[in-house]
């Protein structure tokens, strides 16, 4: 069961220009490195990242294999009522991991 | 002819006598305050630290249960954030049944072996690291402790001695870069002090989580030197060494480093 670390502040004003910090435990193997014998390592990446916000989607993007392990997002957002931010990641080898976190909005 | 010779024989002895200068308490510094303020934006927040991810494993490993005892770490020690809170800035330790020093690691395999009747975990396996963060995590802040045990002593000797011990093809002591020049860079990397304050921590370099052991490895390939394998008493009495020089200094781990 993979780790995820989800930073949303518990509370916020309407209005307010808010925060949203990830981090989700990947090794992000590129394909590209081969073993000692010489086959190649098979490609196991996050591929996509989705944040809703009640049901609407407020931000999402696409990963490639250049990006590192444990891929950390940032990103902002306003607040304009209370609610649950679900975060959805997805990638190679059937990876589909899932959090959440709720937000009183004042 | 001869002149000349005693100058070079001179000069010799001058570069090992500096070799031998120890860093003075009071410019200690821990690895953290030579990174960027990016790096050290990363290790400070607990939600941008990659290693808190093996913090929460460790977390949950320590509840579950293990071995042919069926016994959880925490059956036996509880809530790891009393139980533990100073315990990994003791560490290395001295064994009595086996009458040498120990690393934190090897701890929790013998708690394995003994207690829980399971198999050991390996080295640098993700278990292994995960329990070892999270009994660390538990002495974030606390000072230093390793080497008080007057048992410890002659294995510190030995620690001291291997790293002012000149090895590998490039013929470097741990000591020529981390006592005389950790002032300067190598290579556009800042050559650290050698203070062990954040282990297991999470490099970037790496984009993993690793020991003490891994660093000290790291720079035997460095220098060209034959590495010593994992839980050689070597490593274990350079950790030792290590930990005992960074004595009074606050405990980190989960650390970053670049």
């Amino acid at each position: 069961m993979p780790s995820a670390l989800i930073n949303v502040p518990a509370k916020a004003k309407r209005g307010d220009i808010i925060e949203i910090k990830t981090l989700m435990s990947h090794i992000m193997e590129t394909g590209y490195r081969h073993t000692a014998s010489g086959e190649t390592v098979p490609r196991d990446i996050i591929t996509g990242f989705i944040c809703r916000f009640n049901g609407n989607e407020i931000f999402r993007a696409d990963l490639f294999p250049a990006i590192a392990a444990n891929p950390f997002f940032s990103f902002f957002t306003t607040v304009t009522e209370s609610g649950k931010f679900e975060f959805e990641w997805i990638g190679d080898l059937g990876f589909s991991e899932t959090a959440s976190a709720s937000i009183t909005v004042e | 002819m001869s002149l000349v010779r005693t100058i070079a024989i001179a000069a010799v002895l001058i570069a090992t006598a500096v070799a031998a200068a120890e860093i003075p308490q009071e410019q200690r510094r821990s690895g953290f305050s030579f990174m960027t303020p990016e790096t050290q934006a990363m290790q400070s927040d607990d939600t941008a630290n990659p290693g808190m991810l093996w913090v929460l494993d460790g977390e949950a490993l320590w509840k579950r249960k293990a071995g042919t005892a069926e016994k959880a770490c925490a059956d036996c020690h509880g809530d790891a954030a009393t139980s533990m809170k100073g315990v990994a800035a003791r560490y290395p330790a001295f064994d009595k049944a086996l009458g040498r020093p120990i690393d934190l690691e090897q701890r929790i395999n013998l708690c394995r072996a003994n207690h829980q009747q399971a198999t050991a975990l390996a080295f640098e396996s993700r278990d292994l690291l995960a329990l070892t963060a999270f009994v660390t995590r538990q002495s974030r802040g606390s000072p230093i402790e390793t080497g008080a045990d007057p048992q410890l002593e002659p294995f510190i000797a030995k620690g001291r001695a291997l790293y002012g011990q000149r090895q590998g093809q490039l013929n470097l002591a741990c000591a020529n870069c981390h006592n005389d020049n950790w002032d300067k860079r190598l290579a556009g990397s800042a050559i650290t002090q050698g203070h062990a304050t954040g282990y297991p921590l999470y490099r970037l370099e790496w984009q993993t989580l690793g020991s003490l052991q891994r660093r000290l490895r790291a720079c035997q390939t460095g220098i060209r030197a034959q590495a010593y394998d994992f839980g050689s008493p070597e490593l274990i009495e350079l950790e030792l060494y290590l930990m005992s020089r960074a004595k009074g200094m606050p405990m980190e781990a989960p650390a970053v480093r670049p």
